[in-house]
């Protein structure tokens, strides 16, 4: 299906390309979606308002359990950004996280209700990501990944001086007092499913706009990417300043649905380790990814439930063997398998007279010599390594 | 002698029918060539031939997609590059390449780590390049190119290679320098070496080479011994003008 | 505690902090590889001591001779196996790698030896201290650490200086490739960078429990900040950058503490900040390399 306003740009490129046999100019197209897109855009909708229905049909635990589920997925699509696309290995994103939660906690402080304060939070962490990110922009990737880390551990170091907001044993929430607790559940289940919903879309849109071509760009070869004049430096803070945001939707959301905060888990790097290993496991670097990547993650948090400490020791193992063997993760497999993508973030390709579309960049990883049969992207996954070698 | 590859008895390093791609490109297509010992070999052709890549592919940094290297007779695909240097094989790379952080001294004692036994040793090289020795003590990444070129040869050198790959020389230095840096191929020649080299300067490579071998994107148009070639043959090879040699794969008997 | 006393103390950890720091620095100038797990193994080390100990009964100061060893050889292995496969892939997956090794580390850690705090008991040592006047109290069991810490400084600086192993190390560290070319096989020097990461943060390790408590979080929790400060600050590139460092960052800790107890660890940070600010090289490097 072709959308109209690309139809025009689309015969325009086409102009210049013929088709296998030379057939005459005009003959092929450039598409946005295909049918399958279609389809996902469709059962994405019907997914979206039975969710939006569930606190009618279901018990608390279940919306509560599937508050943690959007907040995580929240969090991976965040990290993904900054890792998969910007190249930003950030283990301290749960400096934002708890910044968020500790926002809410002082805006309710002062009779600002929750919900309302929510948005604020965002705003305030996207604000405070911007002189986080000066810090630490000059740094290269190890280096930096560990800056955030310290970055974190200074947040939870000054929160905690501050008796207004608990200090060291944390504070209660306070603001939902008159509200009924059903009412207060399905609120806050309703507030994430906004968050992760809003997040989700705001990915896919960022991706498939123009900054989105310098982020997938930056994904595949980021000296490439430079060298083609890409405003590498201004997007990648402009990702980061939006991880932050974020991740603070997130941290807000959390504290509404646990009512209290405490320092040390409020900015635990155990919430990089689990945005991280959803992410890796699910996919880096496609949209899909972080949130098949959470689901992956809660099924296998339901059946080793019981063994404790174990589930995140075979959480780790997963993922480390996911990013040595597939570091295109799950989704990965699954896309080149199927040549599938929910999310139309590409271009198709349609040559004369084909149905079957061609991807955006005919190259395949391993050259085969033979022409790609479905749909391929730009085939290099931000666990690739360095391209080929120049000339 | 005819301009093809000599083959079999009498070749010390030998390529045979190399294709080598760079991803999805083909930078190396079914070259084939055969280096006697005390040879001097050079290998000519524009920028973006396959020069580089043959030479680097001989030192074992590419995998070939198809083909063989052969040392005196063994192939040495499954080798790494740094068992190819036991195995006689060094390379001087593109660009020098030498230990920034390194003294000049500890550059060419690098060099010796892994030496096979032979005629070269540190002080040698400092009769070679008599400067190198009041200057041994100094970090490498402060000496000017030419000066780093003669320690990149040296530190070749004391690994006692039998065939040396020498990889634009030339670049980068003024034309001065490179003549009297080629100036020692005569001394190390004499110490039994063979050389392969790959050079940008045409006529830089006539003065030196006792054979030639012209690439074009990646394929051969032309190779034979310097008094063999007319300067239009090797023009016509450098830029692939048609109708001047056949279509790649060698130069054809002469009408 | 006065002022002499704290600045002394500070220098005095300062060398603990080195040591951490140096296999962290090696590892990271040698194969780029930043080792997130780095500050968990100090505590696997100091846990196997503990084990050690427990089941053999033997005076913890000998456990020096058996761990330090062992991870040096566990260093070589897992460097040619888990990293070199990582490395082997892109930057991006060492960094996922070794995260994914300090969270199952942690974990296994909490799993099997509980989440208290433990210590390396060596007996009366521990509370031991020199006088020095009125105001100066040194423990001797820190100043045996700071000791011991800048001899195996010093050995390795001479290590990497002098010996051929050092040198091709140093070689592999500034062009990987050249250094094939001259017959070195790059994993295998990998491998060797590695066992002294490995074996230097042990015995970190084992000196932190004799002088402190740690427990399965404190890896991550200060220790790899630790290191990476001390780093940072030092500046990557010499072995006297990575003492330096380690030696300001005690010492800011102290002064810091001396201020107010809760503020030690804070003080390092903010230093830290302040150095990537306005340094990011770091104190003693000539060029930036952040």
């Amino acid at each position: 299906m072709t959308a109209p306003g690309r139809a025009a740009a689309g015969q325009a490129a086409a102009g210049m390309l013929t088709g296998p046999d030379g057939g005459g100019p005009g003959a092929a197209r450039v598409t946005r979606s295909r049918r399958t897109t279609l389809w996902a855009a469709l059962g994405a909708l019907v997914v979206v308002v039975i969710l939006g229905y569930l606190p009618y049909l279901v018990l608390s635990g279940t919306t509560d359990f599937l508050v943690n589920v959007f907040v995580l997925m929240t969090m991976a699509s965040m990290w993904n950004l900054l890792a998969g696309y910007a190249g930003l290995v950030s283990v301290g994103q749960q400096a934002f996280v708890g910044l968020g939660g500790y926002l809410v906690l002082i805006l309710s402080n002062h009779a600002v209700e929750p919900f309302l304060a929510l948005p604020v939070a965002v705003a305030g962490c996207a604000v405070v990501g911007l002189p986080v990110w000066w810090l630490v922009s000059r740094l290269r990737t190890g280096y930096f990944a560990i800056a955030t880390w310290v970055i974190a551990s200074i947040f939870e170091l000054i929160v905690v001086r501050f008796p207004s907001l608990g200090g060291g044993t944390g504070a209660n929430l306070s603001g939902f007092e008159n509200l009924d607790p059903t009412l207060l559940t399905a609120y806050t289940y309703w507030a994430a499913l906004a968050v992760v919903v809003l997040v989700v879309l705001f990915v896919y849109l960022i991706l498939r706009s123009r900054l989105g071509l310098v982020l997938t760009a930056m994904r595949d070869d980021e000296v490439g990417a430079r060298s083609s004049g890409a405003r590498v430096p201004r997007t990648q803070g402009f990702v980061f300043v939006v991880a932050a945001a974020g991740c603070g939707a997130a941290g807000a959301i959390i504290i509404i649905s646990q009512l209290s905060i405490e320092p040390t888990a409020a900015f635990s790097v155990q919430y990089s380790a689990e945005m991280i290993f959803a992410t890796i496991i699910g996919g880096i670097g496609t949209i899909e990814g972080p949130i098949l990547g959470t689901i992956i993650f809660f099924a296998l948090q339901k059946s080793l439930a019981q063994y404790g400490t174990w589930y995140f020791i075979v959480l780790g193992l997963v993922a480390m063997a996911v990013a040595l063997w597939a570091p295109r993760g799950i989704w990965g497999l699954i896309s080149e398998r199927f040549g599938i993508r929910l999310f139309p973030v590409g271009y198709h390709l349609w040559p004369a007279g084909e149905q079957r579309p061609r991807g955006r960049a005919a190259l395949r990883r391993r050259s085969s010599g033979t022409a790609p049969a479905g749909p391929a992207e730009a085939s290099r996954g931000p666990g690739d390594g360095p391209g080929p070698p120049p000339g | 002698m005819t301009g093809g590859p000599v083959t079999g008895g009498g070749a010390l390093l030998e390529v045979r029918d190399l294709t080598v791609h760079h991803g999805q490109l083909r930078a190396l297509h079914q070259v084939s060539l055969a280096v006697a010992p005390g040879e001097v070999y050079a290998m000519i052709g524009a920028n973006g031939a396959g020069k580089s890549t043959l030479l680097r592919s001989i030192a074992g940094l590419h995998m070939p997609t198809s083909g063989s290297i052969l040392l005196e007779g063994q192939d040495l695909v499954r080798l790494r590059p740094e068992k190819r240097v036991a195995a006689g094989i060094v390379m001087v790379p593109e660009g020098r390449r030498l230990f920034p952080s390194l003294t000049v001294e500890e550059n060419l004692q690098v060099g010796a780590s892994y030496a096979r036994p032979g005629p070269w040793r540190i002080e040698g090289v400092y009769d070679l390049f008599p400067w190198m020795r009041d200057r041994r003590g100094q970090l490498a990444g402060q000496l000017s190119g030419g000066e780093q070129q003669s320690v990149a040869i040296g530190r070749a050198l004391v690994a006692n290679p039998r065939v040396l790959l020498l990889d634009e020389l030339s670049l980068g230095l003024a034309p001065a320098v490179v003549r009297r840096i080629y100036q020692t191929l005569p001394e190390l020649l004499a110490s039994g070496l063979t050389v392969l080299l790959v050079e940008q300067d045409v006529s830089q490579a006539l003065r030196i080479a006792s054979h030639i071998h012209c690439l074009l994107e990646g394929q051969t148009t032309l190779q034979g011994p310097p008094g063999d070639l007319t300067a239009e043959e090797i023009e016509g090879a450098y830029f692939g003008l048609a109708g001047v040699n056949g279509p790649g794969g060698g130069r054809e008997a002469p009408a | 505690m006065s002022w002499v006393n704290a600045i002394i103390q500070g220098i005095l950890i300062g060398g603990l902090y080195a040591l951490f720091a140096c296999g962290l620095s090696l590892m990271f100038g040698v194969m780029k590889v930043i080792n997130l797990a780095h500050g968990d193994l100090a505590v696997v080390a100091a846990y196997t001591a503990l084990g050690v100990i427990t089941i053999t009964h033997v005076p913890a100061v000998w456990s020096f001779i058996l761990v330090v060893p062992i991870f040096a050889v566990l260093g070589y292995v897992v460097q040619r196996t888990l990293i070199q496969a990582a490395l082997d892939r892109s930057v991006l997956t060492t960094l996922l790698v070794t995260f994914g090794l300090s969270v199952v580390i942690e974990n296994a850690l909490l799993q099997f030896a509980s989440a208290d705090s433990h210590s390396l008991d060596i007996g009366p040592l521990v509370s031991d201290s020199i006088q020095i006047g009125s105001q100066i109290s040194i423990a001797w069991l820190l100043l045996v650490i700071f000791v011991v810490a800048v001899v195996v400084l010093l050995g390795l600086q001479y290590f990497l200086s002098s010996s051929r192993q050092g040198r091709l190390i140093r070689a592999v560290a500034d062009d990987q490739e050249a250094a094939q070319l001259s017959g070195a096989d790059y994993r295998h020097v990998f491998g060797i960078a590695g066992a002294i990461a490995f074996g230097t943060v042990a015995l970190a390790g084992l000196a932190f429990g004799m002088y402190s408590s740690f427990d399965p979080t404190i890896g991550t929790d200060q220790l790899l900040l630790f290191a990476f400060e001390a780093v940072v600050i030092g500046g990557l590139g010499s072995l006297w950058g990575t003492l330096v460092g380690g030696i300001l960052l005690g010492v800011v800790q102290q002064i810091g503490a001396q201020i107010g107890p809760s503020n030690q660890i804070l003080a390092g940070q903010l230093v830290f900040l302040l150095i990537l600010v306005i340094r990011p090289q770091g104190l003693t490097a000539r060029r930036s390399t952040a």
